[in-house]
């Protein structure tokens, strides 16, 4: 990500370690997971109506089907991948929405509680 | 609660469609207002950081589990409009490519888990905000007690449209009931994450919380108490 051209010093190591925070959850930590149904899958077992699901959507053949990648037998190692895909699909695509969106002025304008952070950062 | 194809008619899918399609350009006009050029990569990290936190499904008992659904956090964090908006985009990739939540259900998906979940929990975040002491201490709790209502109300409103377009002829009361009675449980793991995750970027970052803006942090009253 373009991190150095719109983050301070001061913040990017704050968000270096969430982004390992994220990966960490997402390539290791989902191992870990329980792979009981979420709540709404198992409401739909018990009511009736998970047979209403279609079968067969347009979106089977996706790359990490169910968190998985394809060709790669290893559990851990196959749900580890498609973790570590998801975020940096998701960092690639929220960041660079949100570095469009945003304002470039620059006058934040709010925070009493910011750090002075020199303005020449970058 | 990833809404797969099928469990919704046509007219419902497009519905829910239309009103996220509407959500969503109205979000990234008002998003605006909440980025410049120090949240915009919090943002990023923001939308990554939930992708990785549904992934982790926590056992909820009855061999069922729930996951972080991060509308609440996400609003608290970066902002309604943005946050709203840092979920959609989870869905988008994991429909896209993971093939979790059907394509013809994204819109039914934005609807519930991005703006009623961001909506809602801001909204009862901001109610909270207001009765607890006015610092930035009090923004975890508040936080948590918005994820907290923000699931159940997902899982109502999820009710609400198989109600009106479920394909399944299942008794609306059997599924609010079920619906309601396990998403309060989730509910309760959502609020955990949420109000750890929040008091973690407090104690470290508070000037980029969004939901701490205006708020005295510690700083700031020793700061004032010294020069009194």
């Amino acid at each position: 990500m373009s991190r150095e051209r719109t983050a301070p010093a001061g913040h990017r190591r704050f968000l270096v370690v969430g982004l390992l925070v994220a990966l960490l959850l997402a390539g290791v930590g989902s191992y870990y997971a329980s792979s009981h149904p979420d709540g709404l899958e198992y409401v739909a077992g018990r009511t009736g109506f998970l047979d209403s699901a279609d079968e067969d959507p347009a979106t089977t053949g996706s790359p990490f089907e169910d968190y998985g990648t394809a060709g790669v037998d290893d559990a851990r190692l196959s749900g580890g991948i498609a973790g570590v895909a998801g975020v940096a699909l998701t960092l690639l695509l929220g960041g660079g929405l949100f570095r469009v969106l945003r304002r470039r002025d620059g006058s934040g304008g709010h925070d009493a509680a910011e750090p002075p952070v020199p303005a020449d950062a970058d | 609660m990833h809404v797969p194809d099928g469990f919704f008619d046509a007219p419902t899918s497009v519905a829910t469609g239309v009103v996220a399609a509407t959500g969503v350009a109205v979000a990234l006009r008002k998003a605006r207002a909440e980025l410049d050029d120090r949240t915009a990569p919090m943002a990023g990290l923001v939308a990554a950081f939930v992708f990785a936190g549904q992934m982790i499904n926590f056992p909820v008992g009855a061999g069922t589990s729930g996951h972080l659904l991060g509308g609440a956090l996400a609003a608290v964090l970066v902002g309604p409009w943005t946050g709203a908006l840092c979920i959609s985009v989870v869905l988008l990739v994991q429909a896209l490519f993971m093939a979790d939540g059907g394509l013809t259900a994204l819109g039914t998906n934005i609807t519930l888990m991005a703006l009623v979940g961001a909506f809602v929990g801001y909204a009862v975040f901001r109610l909270v905000l207001v009765v607890l002491p006015r610092r930035v201490g009090s923004v975890p709790a508040a936080a948590a007690v918005g994820a907290l209502v923000s699931v159940p109300a997902a899982a109502a409103f999820f009710t609400l449209l198989f109600a009106v377009g479920g394909t399944a002829e299942v008794a609306t009361g059997k599924v609010l009931a079920a619906m309601l009675g396990w998403h309060v449980v989730i509910g309760v793991g959502e609020a955990l994450i949420t109000g750890l995750v929040v008091s973690a970027v407090v104690a470290s970052r508070p000037d980029l919380v969004h939901g701490a803006r205006g708020l005295a942090g510690r700083t700031t009253l020793v700061t004032a108490a010294a020069r009194a």
